[in-house]
């Protein structure tokens, strides 16, 4: 349906800039009034927000360190979904990914270098992943099963079994808090020259591009287009494993970020990129941008909302406010190109 | 393993079955409206947790249960009028702004409660119960089944009405419509995108009903995210059912006896992880779908808007 209405129109640089930038405003003003309405004083809310996130040296390396998993999913999710696939399931996939590379390291540690482990671990949270959204693929491809369905009921049981394996399998002997063995920091991912952003940031950057590129430039990309747009074109087995491996590649960015997986630690991350790969029309690098902004919004609204005395869930009212206007001026643009005559769908 | 066919534990496991289960009972069957129009409801967690919310202050302002009901079916119906106007009559991306509408929920009723309670969480008085004369005398069942909020036998009732309004009334045929060839109902005379607006009307006022009894009875409290995906596994549940209640009955009451399983093991004196019990559901299913797959039966317009004259 959305590979459709959303074909990457000619549209020119200032038109998409402002296609965001209306929103974004919009929503911060309507967040304001929220919070005049509870008695705080708005500004004092975003300066937090801002000079958390963006303006101190280290609030935009954690910025930019929280960006990595969001990249790589959105980079399975360009995949899927420019396909036509509904994959939903990428928080099962991404939470026992991260479990499985988060076990494995400290275990291969002791007995190999660094960045052959490091590059072990990322395949395995990949193979994970593969593996996880695997079964519903088959359902899809073989039944024409109803992918929404299945990738959520695979997503729920991957959860839990990433809960049961840190807590009965995989728990670390040293604490009594259910969480996996801690890695050391030094045999974490290596960080950027002189900062504490891990190259996570590049690979997630990397793979976005790369991703946008084989979609929009290669036979392959173009087969999985048309496989979107027309569902009639037969669904092959062959062309979906290939997401799949894709969309698992955003799973084993838990490894180096955290270092160790705690139980019911859900970030629920799968779900909230799936919106923002939506609005940023499956174009890549619109989606480095938009991940740049949930991520700055993410890390300054907790110290924020501590800050001015709200809960720090009012970040979850905005970026909900965020998302109704981006696709509210999405339709309202659109509604005037067709009004001007542009060519229909 | 005797010891788990004991009175006390299947009396335990099957009355919180049911508790457990209702709210997905209720939520599922509106999602099923919904769905058979050819509306995705993403958003039903959204709508459970703001029923939950807007029914658990009701019945603590006014400590009525029935007011606390319909209050959550009103909280509901609010967030579904969002999707009305953005997905309905605009045709929004009905993903998008599911997902946005959750988040939003998750995030208006946490900041709600800590504006009035702040860190607190008041308990409400037990809810009124209502045994059904005779059958609650019956050993175990009457215990575990018969003894229950009205609310409950309501929703009962509501599976069958809900059958006969899909199988027996216009209602149904133009919602089947809606959901399968909208372009006919509408060649037909009748108005695609009212039909498609009362079906999700309905799931708001059902999945809002279904968290105040989550808030209200079910737990006795409100807490910010107690909904704890119980949206997600509606939406599951109405899909599987393919468009018959009665399955999602079934669904809803072994999803309510897995969540229940802990607490009667634990009475029973044994410990096994939530997590292990609430996999089994979704594995069952899952394991059935691969062994016995088959076509899926969706509405092929789900989740398309309709746009009079567009092919």
């Amino acid at each position: 349906m959305s590979a459709r209405d959303r074909a990457p129109g000619g549209e020119s640089i200032p038109a998409a800039v402002l296609r965001v930038l209306v929103p974004v405003v919009l929503a911060l003003v309507a967040g304001s009034l929220l919070l005049l309405l509870l008695g705080k004083n708005p500004f004092d809310y975003y300066g937090y927000v801002l000079e958390r996130s963006l303006l101190r040296w280290g609030g935009i390396q954690e910025t930019l360190t929280r960006m990595a998993p969001l990249l790589l999913i959105a980079a399975g999710l360009i995949v899927a979904f420019r396909a036509g696939i509904w994959n939903l399931g990428g928080d099962g996939q991404f939470l026992l990914a991260a479990v499985a590379s988060a076990a494995l390291a400290p275990v291969l540690i002791g007995t190999l270098p660094r960045g052959p482990v490091l590059i072990l671990c990322m395949l395995t949270g990949a193979l994970v992943g593969a593996l996880w959204s695997l079964v519903p693929a088959l359902l899809k491809a073989r039944y024409g099963i109803n992918e929404i369905i299945t990738t959520l009921m695979m997503s729920f049981l991957g959860t839990s079994l990433a809960n049961v394996l840190i807590k009965l399998v995989l728990s670390d002997p040293g604490t009594t808090v259910p969480q996996t063995r801690t890695l050391g920091v030094d045999d974490r991912l290596p960080r950027l020259a002189g900062t504490t952003v891990h190259v996570g940031l590049l690979i997630g950057v990397i793979a976005v591009i790369l991703v946008h590129l084989m979609m929009t430039r290669t036979a392959f990309g173009l087969k999985l287009q048309v496989l979107g747009t027309n569902r009639a074109a037969a669904v092959h087995a062959g062309l979906r494993v290939e997401r799949l491996t894709l969309a698992a590649f955003a799973l084993s960015a838990g490894l180096g970020v955290w270092g160790s997986v705690r139980a019911d630690w859900n970030p629920a991350l799968g779900l909230l990129v799936v919106p923002l790969v939506f609005l940023a029309r499956f174009n890549g690098y619109a989606i480095i941008g938009f991940t740049l902004f949930f991520s700055a919004l993410m890390v300054g609204g907790e110290t924020a909302a501590r800050r001015v005395g709200v809960p720090q869930h009012y970040v979850l009212v905005l970026v909900a406010l965020l998302l109704l206007f981006l696709a509210l001026v999405e339709y309202l643009d659109m509604n005037r190109r067709k009004r001007r005559g542009a060519p229909g769908p | 393993m005797s010891a788990l066919i004991t009175e006390p534990f299947l009396v335990s496991l099957l009355f919180g079955a049911v508790t457990a289960g209702l709210p997905l009972l209720l939520a599922g069957m509106g999602e099923q409206i919904s769905e058979k129009a050819g509306v995705l409801n993403i958003g039903l967690e959204g709508m459970m947790l703001c029923g939950a919310y807007a029914g658990f202050l009701a019945t603590y302002h006014t400590s009525s249960f029935g007011l606390g009901f319909l209050a959550g079916g009103a909280g509901g119906m609010l967030v579904s009028l969002v999707v009305l106007e953005l997905c309905i009559r605009r045709g929004l991306n009905q993903i998008v702004i599911g997902i946005a509408l959750t988040v939003g929920a998750e995030g208006l009723t946490s900041l709600l409660h800590y504006v009035q309670f702040s860190r607190t969480y008041p308990r409400l008085a037990a809810a009124p119960v209502l045994a059904l004369p005779l059958l609650d005398r019956v050993p175990i069942l009457g215990k575990a089944l018969f003894s229950h909020n009205a609310l409950v036998y309501l929703g009962w009732v509501l599976v069958a009405g809900l059958a006969w309004l899909f199988r027996s009334t216009y209602f149904g045929l133009h919602l089947e419509a809606a959901g399968n060839k909208p372009a006919a109902l509408d060649a037909a005379g009748v108005d695609v995108v009212r039909t498609r607006s009362a079906a999700v009307l309905c799931t708001g006022f059902l999945a809002g009903v279904g968290g105040a009894y989550m808030a209200n009875v079910g737990a006795g409290l409100f807490v910010p995210f107690m909904t704890g995906g119980s949206g997600v596994i509606g939406i599951v549940l109405a899909m599987l059912a393919r468009g018959r209640p009665l399955w999602v009955l079934i669904g809803a009451s072994l999803f309510g006896a897995s969540l229940a399983m802990t607490t009667a093991l634990q009475v029973a004196g044994i410990n096994v992880p939530t997590d292990v019990v609430q996999m089994l559901p979704f594995a069952v299913v899952m394991l059935v779908l691969v062994i016995f797959a088959r076509h899926s039966v969706l509405p092929p317009a789900l989740g398309t808007p309709y746009v009079r004259g567009e092919r």
